[in-house]
């Protein structure tokens, strides 16, 4: 079904105890599309992306995934629902090696028997890990540990995988490299939503973006169509003169 | 030389006990973090339901672990998913404060059931020796203790590599927000894996019944012989547990040759105080 919603979010809030970190957001994306969500530092990107995972209760609003509501579900829900985060710093299992860590990509029950075609799919799409294979995962470079994030992530056959600030700390040729193996991902047909700080880069890529202001979705459009002036006054909360 | 051997062969054997006693603390402590001050007491818990096998079905005690270890799995199970799952992560006090309280009431309930008596879990091994020279003799009951508890410590390394579970309660150990990532449900691993270290403390409180005598008391000394095999072989580390069992195990027997069996523990105590003078994260830990 072309143009078929993958993810509707509307009107959520979020807290962090007393402090609302998320006020009304609402976004949109459909099924095969590669969306951005840019903003600065404590913008509510990270906070949207642990909403939807399940990592994070919203305390209002609904999100709903291919038509089903899925906000209040926890990761252990979201997850076999083909739902997959990239999380902010990567957060490999450090004293796993790099196949044990794949393979825990696979831990639901139901992708358990599809394993080995997927570990052959992602050593296809990152050969560096095949040659990584027995080694523990703190050993691997920055680069390659956030590849190694993304592959454990595909390993649950997504079908949206959501990255967050997947270039930080890293080196431009690395980021690069990495960009271009997430279109090979979208291009196979799995949605995918990237936060980042990066503007120019997840422009470049994205099919859509939307930009984030202080818990706010303040712009939202296509890339192609925005303009700098308006992306950089989103982006730093400056109004228009 | 000739008089060392036998303390020598025997403190590696008793290391192998030793190293099964603390085993299931150790696993605790390395995964969720967790001080389990009632680990002794639910050991000596699983010689009592032991004793009660026996007694109703006059088997040798061995055949009891296959009715004590599940029904020890299930026992964890439930304290980590109903009781201390509760108060983990907040911060280190609580769960121990809750360990604490459950071994209270493990001891007093085993006084109360089973009087304050002395018991043992009687089997003909327990005097049976194989001579390997002219001064020097295997106790197989020791050496059956060694085996057994070497098998378990294998066992447990294999399932931790191996399995999914075993493989997932490592992720969360390593990473809770990352392991939650793949789906796993933390909460429940952490309850598997006190499950599992019950296990292994069946299997102790069944080898500890056998080798020595107990009362309802006697869990707090255990939990020290636990805590002195892992600072010792280091928090968290299988291999740890085997080499601090061993230590622990000679110091305390060759210290007993040398300077008579009322400065057994001392000795024992020394080589840990020395140890964590030299090396405080333990032979096999991480600094």
């Amino acid at each position: 079904m072309p143009n078929q919603l993958a993810l509707k979010v509307s009107e959520l809030d979020a807290h962090y105890k007393d402090f609302q970190a998320l006020w009304n957001v609402s976004f949109e994306v459909k099924k095969g599309e590669m969306v951005s969500i840019i903003g600065a530092n404590g913008s509510g990107k990270s906070t949207l992306l642990n909403s939807i995972a399940g990592l994070l209760e919203p305390s209002r609003g609904s999100i709903e995934f291919f038509g089903e509501r899925i906000d209040g579900l926890l990761p252990h829900e979201t997850v076999p629902r083909g739902i997959a985060l990239v999380p902010e710093g990567r957060r490999v299992f450090p004293r796993l090696s790099v196949y044990e860590n794949l393979v825990m990509g696979s831990y639901t029950p139901k992708k358990r028997a599809k394993k080995d075609e997927m570990l052959t799919k992602i050593y296809e799409l990152f050969p560096i890990l095949k040659a990584r294979r027995p080694q523990m995962a703190n050993t691997l470079s920055g680069g390659e540990q956030q590849m190694l994030a993304i592959g454990r992530a595909m390993m649950s056959e997504p079908r949206l995988i959501l990255c967050d600030e997947i270039s930080l700390g890293l080196a431009p040729v690395v980021i690069k490299d990495i960009y271009k193996r997430l279109r090979q991902i979208n291009q196979e047909g799995i949605t995918i939503v990237l936060v980042e700080q990066d503007i120019k880069r997840s422009l470049k890529v994205a099919n859509r973006a939307y930009i984030m202001l202080e818990g706010k979705v303040v712009l939202e459009g296509d890339p192609s169509a925005l303009t700098e002036e308006q992306v950089k006054n989103a982006y730093f909360g400056i109004q228009p003169v | 030389m000739q008089d060392l051997l036998q303390p020598i062969l025997n403190g590696i054997l008793l290391g192998g006990l030793y190293a099964v006693i603390a085993l299931g603390m150790n696993t605790m402590f390395g995964i969720v973090k967790l001080v389990n001050l009632a680990h002794g007491d639910l050991m000596i818990l699983s010689s009592y339901l032991s004793l009660i096998f026996i007694t109703w079905l006059g088997l040798n005690p061995f055949w009891s672990l296959l009715a004590i270890v599940p029904v020890m799995f299930i026992v964890g199970f439930l304290i980590q998913g109903f009781l201390l799952n509760r108060v983990l992560g907040k911060e280190m006090e609580p769960p121990l404060l809750v360990a604490f309280g459950l071994s209270i009431i493990l001891q007093n309930t085993l006084l109360l059931v089973f009087t304050p008596d002395a018991r043992s879990l009687m089997t003909d091994l327990s005097v049976k020796t194989i001579p390997l020279g002219s001064s020097l003799n295997l106790p197989v009951l020791y050496f059956v203790d060694f085996l057994l508890g070497c098998a378990v410590i294998l066992t447990l390394h294999l399932f931790f590599k191996k399995t999914y579970l075993g493989r997932a309660i490592r992720a969360s150990s390593d990473d809770e927000v990352g392991a939650r990532l793949m789906g796993i449900n933390t909460r429940n691993i952490y309850a598997y894996a006190m499950g599992i270290a019950m296990m292994t403390a069946a299997v102790a409180g069944v080898l500890v019944g056998m080798t020595f005598t107990f009362y309802p008391h006697t869990g707090p000394q255990y939990l020290i012989i636990a805590f002195g095999v892992m600072i010792i072989g280091g928090l968290g580390s299988m291999a740890g547990c085997l080499v601090g069992g061993i230590i622990l195990a000679e110091a305390q027997l060759l210290g007993a040759h040398f300077t008579g069996p009322g400065y057994q523990l001392l000795c024992g105590y020394l080589v840990l105080l020395i140890v964590l003078g030299i090396r405080p994260q333990g032979i096999f830990g991480r600094a």
